[in-house]
C-alpha cells in the first residue's frame, strides 16, 4: 500500500516536472506580452521530433541531443517572434488565437510530411532505461532522471529569475511593461530572449517527453497537452515560476492518482476541475492580477 | 419629428432584402441541381453554413470567442442519432428536439461564459468542449464511443419523401431548414436587440453604463446560438445517417471558427461563404493528399489574419467601395 502510494507520487512528480518544462514558456508569453500563444505546443512537438532525428538517425548521444534541441528550438522561435509574433502584440485576442491555431495546423501538417503520421519512439541509452532501487522500491530509471534533470532546470530558472540582473529585468517587465520601458529596459529584447528561452524549454520538454509518453505523434502539438499547459499557467498565475511549478506537480500527481483509482472519469474530471477553478478565480489561484 | 417612427424606419431599412441576397439564395438552391454528383457536398456546405452562422452570432455580433462550439453541434448530432437508433424515426420532431437540447446546454453554460472574458473565456469554452467530447467518448453504451453510432434509420420526410442515395431529398431538407434559420437570425440581428449585441462587441463598458442588461442578453443569444448549432449537428446526422466522435471534438470547433473568419464575421453571410470555400477547398486538396490539407488551411488562416482582417466578404466590400470611388472620380 505504502509502496503503491510512493510509486504514484513518484510517477506523478515526473509527469508534473515534464508539464512544467513544457508550460513555463507559455506563462512568460501570456504574462509579459499578454499574447495568447496556442502554438506553444508545436515547439514541444518540434523538440520531440528533432531529438528523434538527432538521436536515432544521426546517432548523436541522447544527453548531447538535449542541449542541441534546446538551442535549435530557441533560435527558431526567436526568428518566428521577430518575423511574425511581434506584429500581433497590440492586436485583438481573437487574431492571436487565429494566428497561432494557423501556425499549429501548419506545424502538424509539416511534421506529418517530414516524419510521417505513425507513432515514433526514441530509444534512450541503457543507463537511463530499466529500473533502479530507490528507498527499497523499484522505480523507472528514466523517470528518476526526469525528476532530477527537471528539478535542476527548475532550480536554475528560479535562481536566474530571482537572483540575476536579467531576471530582475524580466520580472520588472512582467510586472509593469510601460514602467520598465520608461526605466530604460529594452523590453522587446528582454521579451525575445525570454520567449526563446521558454520555447527552447518547451522543445527540451518535448524531447524528454517522447520516452515518457511512449512515443510521439504530430497531433501532440494541439492535443490534450495544450489544455494541461493552460491549466498550469492559469492555476499557477501568469509569470510566476514557483506557482507554475506547484500547479504542474499537483496536476501531474492528481492525473496519476485519477488514472489509477478512477480511470473512467479521469479523462474529463480534469476539464471539470479547470472550469470550476476558472469560474472561482479567473486570474489563477496564485495569480495576482 | 417622431423619434419612434424614425427608429422604426431605420430598422426597416436595415432589414430590407437586398437583390444580391436574393440572387445568392437562388444560386444556392439551383447550383447543386446543375452539378448533381456534388449533391452530398452541397448538403454539407449548407449544414456547415448553419453551424458557422450560429458561431457568427456569438463571435461576429456579440464579440464572444468560443473554442468549444462543437460541443453543442455534437449534442444535437448525438441526440438525433440516439433518438433515431432507439426508434424515434420521424426526422422533423427529432431535429427540433435536438436543437432544444443543445439550446438547454447553451442556456446552462451561459451562466458561466457571460461572466468571463479574455484568456479565461478561451480556456473555459475549450474546456467545456473537451468535457462534452470526453463524455461522448466515455458513454459508449449510448454513443458507440470511438466506433460511432450507426444504424440510423429515418422515416420519409412528411411521410412522403424518403432519403435517397443521391442525397437530393437530404439537400432540399437541409436547404429549407438552413434558409429558415437564416431568416430567423437575420431578423434577430437587424432588431434593436441585435444592435445592442454589436454595441457590446464594440464597447462593453459603455453598454453597461447606459444600463443595457447585457448579461441576460448574452445568455439569451448564447442559448439561441447553441440551439442552432444543435440543429446543424442533427441535420448532419440525419443526412449522413452516422454520428462519430469527430462531430464533437476540438478540431470541429477550430474548423467552424476558421469558416467564420474566412468568410468574414459579423456579416451574416460570412459563415456561408466561409463554409463554401472551406469545404470545396478541402474537397479539391484532400483528393490529392488529405494529410496536407491542414497545412494549406493553416497558411490561409495566417494570411487572412495578416492581410485580410475582414475575411472574404470584408475584402470584397473594400474592393466594391474602392471601385465605386474610382468610378465617381472618373466622372468628376
Amino acid at each position: 500500500m505504502a509502496e503503491q502510494l510512493f510509486l504514484l507520487l513518484f510517477n506523478g512528480l515526473a509527469y508534473g516536472i515534464l508539464l512544467f518544462l513544457m508550460a513555463i514558456g507559455l506563462s512568460v508569453t501570456m504574462g509579459m506580452m499578454n499574447f495568447v500563444n496556442l502554438a506553444h505546443g508545436a515547439f514541444a512537438m518540434l523538440g520531440g521530433y528533432l531529438a528523434i532525428t538527432l538521436c536515432t538517425t544521426l546517432g548523436i548521444p541522447f544527453l548531447l541531443c538535449l542541449p542541441m534541441v534546446f538551442v535549435a528550438v530557441g533560435i527558431l522561435s526567436a526568428g518566428l517572434e521577430a518575423g511574425l509574433y511581434r506584429r500581433f502584440y497590440r492586436s485583438t485576442q481573437l487574431n492571436q488565437v487565429l494566428l497561432t491555431i494557423g501556425l499549429s495546423l501548419m506545424a502538424i501538417a509539416g511534421a506529418t510530411y517530414v516524419w510521417g503520421p505513425q507513432l515514433l519512439t526514441l530509444k534512450v541509452p541503457d543507463f537511463l532505461s530499466g529500473q533502479t532501487r530507490l528507498f527499497g522500491i523499484e522505480v523507472g530509471t528514466y523517470r528518476l532522471f526526469l525528476i532530477l534533470a527537471g528539478a535542476a532546470i527548475a532550480g536554475a530558472l528560479v535562481f536566474g529569475l530571482e537572483r540575476t540582473r536579467f531576471g530582475a529585468m524580466v520580472r520588472a517587465t512582467v510586472d509593469n511593461r510601460r514602467m520598465a520601458q520608461s526605466l530604460g529596459i529594452n523590453v522587446n529584447r528582454v521579451f525575445r530572449l525570454t520567449f526563446a528561452l521558454g520555447s527552447g524549454l518547451a522543445g527540451l520538454g518535448g524531447a524528454l517527453a517522447v520516452n515518457f509518453l511512449g512515443g510521439l505523434l504530430p497531433s501532440f502539438a494541439l492535443g490534450y497537452l495544450l489544455v494541461y499547459f493552460l491549466i498550469v499557467v492559469t492555476v499557477g498565475g501568469l509569470g510566476s515560476t514557483l506557482g507554475a511549478l506547484a500547479a504542474a506537480i499537483l496536476l501531474g500527481i492528481s492525473d496519476a492518482a485519477a488514472k489509477f483509482y478512477a480511470p473512467q472519469i479521469a479523462s474529463f474530471a480534469i476539464y471539470f476541475v479547470m472550469v470550476v477553478l476558472l469560474m472561482w478565480r479567473p486570474q489563477g489561484i496564485l495569480g495576482r492580477r | 419629428m417622431d423619434n419612434g417612427r424614425q427608429f422604426a424606419a431605420e430598422f426597416a431599412r436595415r432589414s430590407r432584402w437586398r437583390p444580391a441576397e436574393v440572387a445568392l439564395w437562388v444560386a444556392v438552391a439551383v447550383l447543386p441541381f446543375v452539378f448533381p454528383d456534388r449533391m452530398v457536398l452541397a448538403s454539407q456546405i449548407m449544414i456547415a453554413a448553419l453551424f458557422a452562422l450560429s458561431l457568427d452570432l456569438l463571435l461576429g455580433y456579440a464579440g464572444m470567442i468560443s473554442l468549444g462550439h462543437a460541443a453543442f453541434f455534437g449534442i444535437g448530432a448525438y441526440t438525433a442519432g440516439i433518438l433515431a437508433s432507439h426508434g424515434w424515426s420521424e426526422p422533423i420532431s427529432a431535429l427540433l428536439l435536438s436543437g432544444l437540447l443543445a439550446a438547454l446546454g447553451g442556456y446552462l453554460t451561459g451562466f458561466i461564459v457571460v461572466r468571463l472574458n479574455g484568456v479565461a473565456l478561451l480556456m473555459v469554452t475549450m474546456g467545456l468542449g473537451l468535457l462534452v467530447a470526453e463524455l461522448a467518448n466515455v458513454m459508449q453504451d449510448w454513443t458507440g464511443g470511438s466506433d460511432g453510432l450507426t444504424g440510423i434509420e429515418l422515416r420519409p420526410l412528411l411521410g412522403r419523401f424518403g432519403f435517397d442515395m443521391a442525397g437530393r431529398v437530404g439537400f432540399v431538407y437541409a436547404l429549407i431548414v438552413v434558409f429558415l434559420a437564416f431568416v430567423f437570425v437575420r431578423r434577430l440581428v437587424h432588431s434593436p436587440f441585435g444592435l445592442s449585441l454589436q454595441g457590446f462587441r464594440e464597447n462593453p463598458t459603455r453598454m453597461a453604463q447606459i444600463g443595457a442588461p447585457m448579461a441576460a442578453r448574452l445568455r439569451f443569444v448564447n442559448t439561441i446560438a447553441c440551439g442552432l448549432a444543435g440543429v446543424a449537428g442533427a441535420l448532419l446526422t440525419q443526412t449522413t445517417q452516422f454520428v462519430g466522435l469527430e462531430y464533437i471534438g476540438f478540431d470541429r470547433s477550430a474548423e467552424v471558427l476558421i469558416m467564420v473568419i474566412l468568410g468574414g464575421g459579423g456579416r451574416l453571410y460570412g459563415g456561408l461563404v466561409g463554409a463554401f470555400v472551406f469545404l470545396v477547398g478541402r474537397d479539391v486538396f484532400s483528393a490529392a493528399n488529405p494529410q496536407y490539407w491542414y497545412f494549406w488551411l493553416g497558411l490561409l488562416l495566417v494570411l487572412i489574419v495578416l492581410f485580410l482582417p475582414g475575411g472574404i466578404l470584408g475584402g470584397t466590400t473594400h474592393l466594391a467601395i474602392g471601385l465605386r470611388r474610382l468610378r465617381q472620380g472618373g466622372k468628376a
